[in-house]
């Protein structure tokens, strides 16, 4: 298997050993071992939700510092759409790309302007019978690992186009270039990012060979300083707006599905309620739909990991931010006519596979349903797995062994007390003397 | 070790709730398998419509599932009223469900052509007043 990058990680002297994350972790990823948490890298999907449910914040996201810039003679920062929802809406767009700009960059571009290619993209293929419907976006890169892993028979439904960071990447490095009149490679791109599963995106791509992106950083690491320098932030001339309400519009739970002229759309944000409608699409229960937009996060990409304002509070901000690019027009050509289709295949995960041989994997599903009948079925997450399904399965993957069971461990250490007791009563003849002197 | 492992389900009348527990469980295991999803597809669906149809006609009964090494064996059995004419029930679109389920979208037909289309073998018993027994099989 290729090399695996994960950017949920943990800080291991923060965690407390709880059993919160591996509850609510959707591919089961998360184990306890020695009191402490530990993800299991190949089912991890990146998706924060144990971000978001750790009581004690130690899960965190391993992505990119601001000193980074520094590595390249030019900067220019990608803000991802729901930047705009992370402060006042006093600020207008423009003021907000300039104040991000003067902490350091030397240049803005708008993720929402790839955005608007990709939306352009997708309504020509949505006319065509080429592909299979319903197409689900692959805006969501945790959306996508979840399809490889969880729903394999679904890959062929994943519209398979750059992501918007990756296009605007792509346009952002041409224009700059040519610019600041240096060659590609010494200019950094870098994306201001929501989510920790965009870091994965792009040290470890899907679809496509190696991202244009240089670096990731969280909107959490550059709030403060953007905060600060909206308070002496002027207009300029320079800098410019690159797309209108429909990218701004992307940043939102439903943004991506309202930019099509089609109303057979769907859009379901949360990694659990888009398990149920994955479901509901692999039975063949979901008619009349022939576009479907699931962002792992709740709210879509407002309420990521890595953002900072209240997802709802962010979402009114950012529908303000909409009613005036409605009037706005886009003050850049695009630098490409029309979104770039993945050149490299996506594969399913085999990582819930028992075994390459059906009928030893068929073997180990009976043992392990031995094991689970055998279990409480508290499923109270003691023994470091999120339920009794999954510790018999670790059982039987050889990673976990029965007496990881509290209630089995005091089974055992009962059975061994009786045991004892048994054979205190049997002493050696050569010992009984007290009732031999009686007699 | 065994040449084959059965699981069996029961299979509630009306209950919209818990139908479709059996085909995600059986979905469940085929993955585990490491079947193609091509193949899970097939089986999903057919056993998902033949569930479906024992929830909404049947009256409920029993689903059993056997997987052997190349293939899956299904088998839907019901207490319902039976099918008086097959050849009219695997028409595209025939239906004999009640106005209610209808509105809740089920029951629209296309239950049994749905079921061949996407199996391998299909086989339909049924008997009017005693019930109907659709196998599936579908090779891996």
């Amino acid at each position: 298997m290729e090399e695996f990058i994960n950017s949920v990680t943990l800080d291991k002297d923060k965690c407390k050993g709880c059993t919160n994350c591996i509850k609510t972790c959707p591919t089961e990823a998360i184990r306890v071992r020695n009191g402490k948490a530990y993800i299991i890298k190949e089912r991890c999907i990146d998706c924060g939700e144990c971000i978001r449910v750790c009581p004690h914040h130690a899960k965190k996201a391993v992505a990119d510092k601001l000193e980074m810039i520094g590595n390249y003679q030019k900067a220019i920062a990608l803000p991802a759409p729901s930047f705009y929802g992370q402060f006042p809406s006093e600020y207008s767009r423009k003021k907000l790309l300039i104040a991000l700009k003067n902490i350091g960059f030397d240049g803005v571009f708008e993720v929402a302007a790839g955005a608007e290619l990709v939306s352009a993209e997708t309504e020509k293929r949505l006319q065509t019978e080429n592909f299979k419907k319903p197409m689900i976006s692959s805006a969501c890169p945790a959306v996508v690992r979840l399809i490889q892993m969880r729903f394999p028979g679904l890959i062929d439904n994943i519209l398979k186009l750059e992501s918007p960071m990756q296009i605007s990447a792509v346009m952002a490095r041409k224009l700059f270039s040519e610019k600041f009149g240096i060659s590609e490679n010494e200019l950094g791109i870098f994306f201001i990012s929501p989510c920790a599963a965009k870091v994965t995106a792009v040290k470890s791509p899907i679809g496509i060979k190696k991202s244009a992106v240089n670096g990731v950083i969280p909107i959490s690491e550059i709030y403060g300083l953007v905060h600060e320098s909206l308070k002496n932030t002027e207009d300029d001339n320079q800098t410019n707006i690159f797309s209108s309400d429909i990218g701004v519009g992307w940043a939102g739970s439903g943004g991506e599905s309202n930019a099509l002229s089609s109303g057979k759309t769907l859009a379901v944000d949360g990694i659990q309620n888009i398990i149920k409608v994955f479901e509901q699409i692999e039975n063949d229960k979901i008619e009349n739909v022939v576009f479907i937009e699931a962002l792992s996060c709740p709210e879509g990409c407002l309420g990521g990991p890595l953002a900072v304002e209240n997802r709802y509070v962010a979402k009114s901000r950012l529908k303000q931010h909409m009613e005036e690019a409605k009037s706005e027009k886009a003050q850049i050509k695009p630098v490409l006519s029309k979104a770039i289709t993945w050149s490299e295949p996506i594969f399913p995960s085999s990582v819930l596979k028992l075994d390459d041989d059906v009928m030893i994997a068929l073997g180990k599903i009976e043992q392990i349903e031995k094991i689970e009948k055998d279990l409480p079925g508290l499923d109270c997450g003691a023994c470091g797995a999120p339920n009794c399904k999954a510790l018999a399965e670790d059982i039987v993957r050889g990673i976990a062994k029965e007496t990881d069971c509290v209630f089995k461990l005091r089974e055992r250490v009962r059975q061994l007390a009786s045991e004892m007791i048994e054979l205190e009563s049997e002493l050696p003849h050569t010992m009984n003397r007290t009732e031999k002197n009686e007699n | 070790m065994n040449q084959s492992m059965v699981k069996v389900f029961d299979i509630q009348k009306d209950d919209f709730i818990s139908a479709g527990e059996a085909s995600s469980s059986v979905k469940k295991i085929l993955k585990q398998l490491g079947v193609s999803p091509e193949v899970i597809k097939r089986a999903v669906i057919s056993m998902y419509e033949a569930e479906m149809n024992a929830v909404i006609h049947g009256g409920g009964g029993k689903g059993y599932a056997e997987f052997f090494k190349e293939h899956i064996e299904i088998i839907i059995e019901d207490n319902g009223p039976g099918i008086e004419n097959i050849e009219l029930a695997m028409q595209e679109g025939y239906s004999t469900a009640p106005g209610n389920i209808r509105e809740m979208g089920f029951g629209a037909g296309m239950g049994l052509p749905n079921i061949k289309k996407h199996s391998d073998q299909l086989e339909i018993k049924s008997e009017v007043g005693k019930g109907t027994t659709l196998k599936i099989t579908i090779n891996f």
